[in-house]
């Protein structure tokens, strides 16, 4: 237990997928002006990244690892994972049409958000088991809905200010984001 | 010749992917903390880009339409298992300092978005020197990151000191802010001398998500449809 809160922690803080890592950059940066649409992208990712680390982290220890073709871990993951996407999007539109209002127009940008693959990947290399798996995905994705709810925030308030002509759109935004970075260097001090 | 001539030019001047297409953000923010490692990463991208296209390029009257980007997946995703593997049994430093960016050039925008647009409908040699630009320009742009966060940060260019020894490090640029704030700077260069120019502002998704580009504009347009 202690193992998965320390995991869960590392994961969503310490190490933020988008601050620290840089995975994910896309949907941070280009869907975070408003705090309703950063908060579907954040419930969107939880959803995806839970669920593809643990069938990836299953592939991986139950088809892969027996059959000794660990070096396709690449081919399969992104394969999964787009399969995944799709199957996930057909599925809530069937059966959960209000889920589906909220997080649908989400669901194709995830696909090619590289936190999904990168921390399907990691798990491999840090030799995760499939809980670890699932609350390290979990975790990381909870990270990623922190900071871009929190950026989305900034930028609601930044849009009133007087912002340097050359620094308009992107460069404020990403100096805000560096500042946040340097904010989310505190947390390294838990673990 | 003279189309190769202009794709490499394109690549590495007109359309570079780094600075002016601001594809594949990812990569380029995480590994430029040196020199050496954006270069290592802007070739490792190289290979994989060329190859691909030249590919793609190939097959592209076989493949059906409607599974097109499965299949570029997977060619893709092959060429990138091969690098990975050549890397590690060969330039083990380089591997480890890349680290899990090496499987994620799979999910990188500037590929994906070569053979959609370019290797899909051109020659087999045109593509293939489409993707030497493209890749060259990634590379110039990552190589040229990582010195200016290694110079700021630890005074070296290619682990060569070139301020002098008295020169305290500002270590917050190789650092995760650091390649934040070399990037917007950088950007805020670009928008003044395009803006100095007098040319219009960048159309469409100039505003945020270049990298990922097509599928986000759409994502954005489907965002306001659905408000």
């Amino acid at each position: 237990m202690k193992e998965l809160i320390i995991i869960a922690i590392g994961a969503a803080l310490v190490n933020n997928v988008v601050l620290s890592q840089f995975l994910g950059l896309c949907p941070f940066l280009g869907v975070s002006k408003k705090i309703d649409t950063a908060a579907g992208m954040g419930g969107a990712i939880i959803f995806v990244i839970t669920l593809s680390s643990a069938i990836t982290s299953l592939i991986y220890t139950f088809i892969l690892e027996k059959t000794n073709l660990t070096y396709l871990r690449t081919i399969v993951f992104i394969l999964v994972i787009a399969a995944l996407v799709q199957f996930v999007e057909m599925f809530l539109k069937k059966s959960m049409p209000a889920l589906y209002q909220s997080l649908g127009v989400f669901l194709p940008l995830i696909t090619t958000n590289c936190a999904v693959l990168g921390v399907a990947i990691t798990n491999v290399q840090k030799e995760y088991n499939i809980l670890e798996s699932v609350v390290n995905g979990f975790a990381t994705a909870v990270g990623f809905t922190i900071a871009i709810v929190i950026l989305a925030g900034l930028r609601e308030r930044m849009e009133y200010n007087d912002v340097p002509e050359s620094f308009q759109g992107m460069p404020i935004v990403l100096i805000t984001s560096g500042l946040m970075a340097i904010a989310f260097f505190g947390f390294s001090g838990l673990i | 010749m003279n189309k190769c001539m202009e794709r490499l030019f394109n690549g590495l001047v007109k359309e570079n992917p780094t600075f002016v297409l601001m594809l594949g953000m990812c990569p380029t923010l995480a590994v430029t903390t040196s020199a050496m490692n954006g270069l290592g990463m802007g070739l490792t991208t190289t290979v994989v880009l060329i190859m691909s296209n030249l590919i793609i390029s190939l097959l592209r009257k076989v493949i059906p339409d409607k599974v097109r980007i499965p299949a570029y997946i997977v060619i893709i995703a092959s060429f990138v298992t091969l690098v990975e593997l050549l890397l590690e049994g060969f330039i083990p430093t380089l591997y480890s300092a890349l680290g899990i960016y090496i499987p994620l050039i799979v999910v990188n925008c500037i590929i994906l978005g070569r053979a959609e647009s370019y290797a899909s409908k051109n020659s087999p040699v045109a593509s293939a020197f489409d993707g030497i630009g493209m890749g060259l320009g990634f590379t110039v742009g990552l190589t040229s990151i990582g010195m200016v966060r290694e110079i700021l940060g630890v005074g070296q260019i290619f682990g060569i000191q070139i301020l002098p020894s008295s020169y305290e490090g500002m270590t917050i640029f190789i650092l995760a802010p650091g390649a934040f704030f070399v990037l917007a700077a950088l950007t805020a260069l670009q928008n003044k001398v395009r803006n100095s120019k007098g040319k219009p502002k960048a159309v469409g998704c100039s505003e945020g998500c270049g990298a990922c580009q097509n599928t986000s504009c759409l994502g954005k347009e489907q965002t306001k449809e659905a408000k």
